[in-house]
């Protein structure tokens, strides 16, 4: 299916509602399953039992980023392509967004008390990710201070294009500067340096986490166009009323 | 499960975890209901699209 075919509403709500209860259930089995095998691995040799808290931290950082690229592909449909479900899809996937990098900011201060012995440090990745929820609370301050929704939805575009700057800021924040967070070690050339007992929980959990994005995303997109229709009847009956 | 000395930072961080996450499923599901409800009370004025029949 083309993306164009989606452009209609009656469209995407028949493919939402047969997509969002399959991936709520996926979501389900996934976390489930990568629950069981997080808590069933062996414990780091260096973090201890503290490696657990990474199964929820790292997928929800992936999350977070994941969504804001996502964000800035619905700005171009947007401002390029003018899409009629790209605002919609923007402004659905920001809440989620942040709130996956709230989870990732808090269970890695707690993960940092342990281990480094301070929930918080001024380096590099974790302010760029600081930044990147900030950004997020940006564009959602900013799609409620605008009324006309395609002004906001042009406004909330060009901050999120700006924004995606902090992507890769982030991404290499851990090469480009000497960080306390460490390396990368999961997508590397040169292979993970996580031992298969560990990165199978962690991928297990980041498809979960991945479906629940998904089932929450389309059903957030749902919830926007079924939002529009009532906004517009309210319109329609306000003009008929003055007449 | 012996959790070792951190074991209240692990539940922590599964806790907030568990709870924005539990917050999200609320806000997409009573959202849902909201605007169906109020497009369905529009409808039964007359005003917007006809539902259409299952």
């Amino acid at each position: 299916m083309l993306i164009r075919d989606l452009a209609n509403p009656h469209r995407f709500l028949a493919l939402a509602r047969a997509l969002v209860p399959a991936f709520a259930i996926l979501a389900a089995l996934l976390l489930g399953l990568g629950l069981v095998l997080g808590f069933r691995a062996p414990a780091d040799y260096q973090q201890g039992e503290t490696v657990r808290i990474m199964y929820v931290h790292v997928p929800a950082a992936w999350m977070a980023l994941g969504t804001w690229v996502l964000m800035a592909a619905s700005a171009l449909g947007t401002l390029v392509w003018r899409h009629p479900l790209a605002d919609v899809s923007a402004k659905a996937a920001a809440p989620i967004g942040a709130a996956f990098c709230l989870i990732c900011l808090v269970t890695g201060a707690l993960w940092g008390r342990p281990m480094w012995g301070a929930y918080w440090v001024w380096d590099a990745r974790l302010t760029s990710v600081l930044v990147l929820f900030l950004l997020y609370l940006g564009v959602l301050a900013l799609w409620r201070a605008i009324d006309d929704q395609n002004r906001a939805a042009r406004a909330v575009a060009v901050l999120t294009l700006v924004g995606l700057v902090n992507i890769p800021i982030i991404k290499f924040s851990v090469d480009w500067w000497s960080t306390l967070h460490q390396p990368a070690s999961v997508f590397r050339l040169s292979g993970s340096t996580i031992h298969p007992a560990l990165l199978t929980p962690l991928f297990v959990m980041a498809l979960g986490f991945a479906a629940l994005f998904l089932a929450l995303y389309l059903a957030a997109m749902r919830n926007e166009i079924l939002r529009r229709r009532v906004r517009t009847a309210h319109i329609l009956a306000a003009t008929r009323a003055e007449r | 499960m012996e959790l070792g000395p951190h074991a209240g930072f692990i539940v922590a961080a599964y806790a907030v975890a568990a709870v924005v996450i539990g917050a999200l499923v609320a806000w997409v599901v009573l959202d849902h209901r909201a605007q169906s409800r109020a497009l369905a009370e529009l409808e039964d004025r007359g005003i917007g699209r006809p539902r259409r029949r299952s």
